[in-house]
């Protein structure tokens, strides 16, 4: 098996399963733990105002947006380029097919380029906040580096491979490589909050919400 | 200034920690993406030149290495962490509101508290506060007798110019039980008589208690929430053999916040009654015309309203305050911000009887809220919470702000309208 079959058949497989399995289990363990010491969630659960903490952060419609713009605005683009690019490129949609003949909407070539582009260059952005800014630096952790990098990574290899700057062969399995690393890291690390964020966001929304106080 | 961990454990500490750790806060304690948003949000962080140190997620940070098994626990590392839980965090949950997660803060520094409590490492004055009140059923050891002495010594002040008013001991099935701080009838005992002029006039039938009627919560700060439940439950018990529909808490945020939100959690169930702060049942007699006050009274002034922390943001009360304000004041200006978004004033969080370095940390904390009333140019800052009140006191004096600070009720003692035929008649004796 070469490493190109290997990266695309079983690595894939495993990298599938420890981020959808990872999550899933993220969920169970939350639900158990929290049915047992967080039991003012399910006492005063209130859909209103879980809809209403998480409506008002998916879209910028909140306190922290108007006093940072920039932040907001860089780190909306970042968010949209990072899941919409991969979900939505031609070439990826290709492999879909190949794989288990379904298909589905995907964005122009030229449109992709940019995004991956903006990513990149968003991501950038966040680092070096990371690094001059004295109170984003204090909080940060060698980790934040290492997932900024494992993020990006996909998204650099991927660029170099549309465009086949330097050894495409080699490139391409860096994407695949890189691609898998980020799926496998992120039910274990910050990154979980793609999914946790809407959890977070719920049990702070209805805690303001019992006392008729709005979380954004 | 660290007081000494009277009874240093480690394992107790890291037992703790696992019981105290639950769902809520090992997801917020994983996912905090070092944004760094929440540093601006915070009164310690602005009023300390920006000290990235006194950035919210940086606390967070702190307790999250500090219960981590890998990192060594020694007496060193656990006075560090108590000056950051106690010192540097009046759990406001400002920061909460800014964070794109929503999270809590407040809650990790709580459970960050109890874990410090748990090693016998809290704030003197606190534990001295705590250990009264569990002993005595108040804050201040105030005995029953002395507490009827003042209640009727306050009732007879009151009817020198009210004569049919009174103030009611144990009165069962009343319409609400009144509920108040300690500090009233050890210093300032005319907030009691204040707030029975306005239940007169109001027409209501109130009661006061002989036993639960301290309705602060020390413990709840001291991260003691054993104790924190036996103090509310004082209150609930002498609420419930009463039979009140409601309890109304005096001027106070923590108490409210105790009673009325945390509590119920605490004692595992819903109280028998309604919880009530003192501004929203002011602006419920006002709207419904019950209560009338003069405006012409403060006419000269310009008032501005402190929001505490724990009536707005964590009450729910933040517009009753404005609606009060409404019939009070010609002249208002808002602060910047203001209402739920409104800075903690740097007294919250048990910050008041704390003393030492902790009070010179309170005062530098407090230069956020100074500068916002300096910039309102107000003349009177009214707030309807005993910590806000003396904590905007010693601020109006560290940074000349030249403000008088008054609660609602004082306000209300000189505004109110009172009916002719309600008043004393002075010259019943004169008249030959």
């Amino acid at each position: 098996m070469s490493l190109y079959e290997l990266l695309r058949g079983p690595l894939l497989w495993v990298a599938f399963g420890v981020f959808f399995g990872g999550m899933a289990l993220r969920v169970v363990l939350f639900f158990q733990l929290s049915m047992q010491k967080d039991k003012p969630i399910y006492r005063f659960f209130s859909w209103k105002w879980l809809w209403l903490s998480i409506f008002h952060w998916v879209i910028p419609l909140n306190e922290t947006a108007k006093k940072n713009p920039v932040v907001t605005l860089v780190g909306f683009v970042f968010h949209i380029c990072l899941i919409v690019t991969p979900l939505f490129l031609v070439a990826h949609g290709v492999l879909w097919y190949e794989s288990w003949e379904i298909s589905w909407w995907s964005l122009p070539e030229s449109v992709t380029d940019y995004m991956t582009l903006i990513a990149i260059g968003s991501g950038l952005f966040f680092g070096i906040r990371r690094m001059v800014s004295p109170h984003v630096r204090i909080v940060t952790t060698a980790a934040d580096y290492l997932l900024l990098v494992v993020t990006l990574a996909p998204f650099v290899t991927g660029y170099l491979a549309y465009h086949q700057y330097f050894d495409y062969q080699t490139i391409i399995l860096l994407h695949m490589f890189f691609g898998e690393l980020m799926l496998v890291v992120i039910p274990f690390t910050k990154l979980s909050h793609f999914l946790m964020f809407f959890f977070s966001r719920a049990v702070t929304g209805m805690e303001f919400g019992r006392r008729n106080a709005p979380s954004w | 200034m660290g007081d000494k961990a009277a009874n240093f454990n480690p394992d107790v500490f890291k037992k703790t920690a696992e019981e105290k750790s639950n769902a809520r806060l090992k997801m917020w304690l994983e996912i905090c993406a070092h944004c760094g948003l929440c540093a601006d949000t915070c009164h310690f962080y602005l009023a300390n030149e920006r000290d990235p140190k006194m950035m919210p997620a940086y606390k967070a940070k702190k307790v999250l290495e500090t219960i981590n098994k890998k990192n060594k626990f020694d007496e060193d590392r656990l006075d560090d962490f108590y000056e950051t839980i106690y010192g540097e965090c009046t759990m406001c949950r400002r920061c909460t509101m800014f964070c794109p997660f929503g999270i809590d803060v407040a809650s990790i520094i709580s459970m960050a508290r109890s874990l410090s409590a748990s090693q016998g490492k809290v704030p003197k004055e606190l534990l001295k506060a705590v250990e009264g009140h569990l002993e005595s059923g108040n804050q201040m050891s105030i005995t029953e007798e002395e507490w009827v002495d003042t209640l009727e010594w306050m009732e007879e002040e009151l009817q020198e110019e009210l004569p049919g008013a009174t103030i009611p001991i144990d009165k069962k099935g009343a319409d609400f039980l009144y509920v108040v701080n300690a500090r009233e009838p050890k210093f300032y005992p005319m907030d009691i008589s204040q707030a029975a002029m306005v239940f007169y006039l109001a027409g209501a039938d109130w009661t006061m208690s002989r036993k639960g009627w301290d309705v602060t919560n020390l413990a709840m700060f001291m991260g003691d929430i054993a104790g924190a439940t036996k103090i509310a439950k004082m209150v609930r018990d002498a609420a419930e053999e009463l039979e009140v529909k409601r309890v109304v808490v005096t001027e106070c945020g923590h108490a409210l916040r105790s009673l009325q939100f945390e509590s119920p959690i605490w004692l595992g169930r819903d109280h028998q009654f309604e919880v009530v702060h003192s501004v929203s049942l002011f602006a419920e007699y006002l709207r419904e015309g019950r209560i009338k006050l003069d405006k012409s009274v403060f006419a000269n002034e310009r008032c501005t309203y402190q929001d505490p922390c724990n009536v707005s943001r964590n009450g729910g009360c933040a517009q009753d305050g404005r609606e009060i304000v409404k019939y009070l004041c010609e002249d208002f200006v808002e602060m910047e911000p203001h209402g739920e978004y409104n800075y903690c004033c740097g007294g919250g969080g048990g910050f008041i009887p704390m003393a030492g370095a902790f009070k010179e940390r309170r005062l530098k904390s407090g230069k956020v809220k100074a500068e916002q009333i300096k910039a309102t140019g107000a003349t009177i800052c009214i707030t309807p919470c005993h910590n806000c009140y003396d904590q905007l006191r010693d601020l109006s004096k560290e940074y000349e702000l030249g403000i008088k600070v008054l609660s609602f009720k004082e306000m209300f003692e000189e505004a109110l309208i009172i009916p002719e035929e309600l008043k004393a008649k002075e010259d019943d004796e004169d008249e030959e």
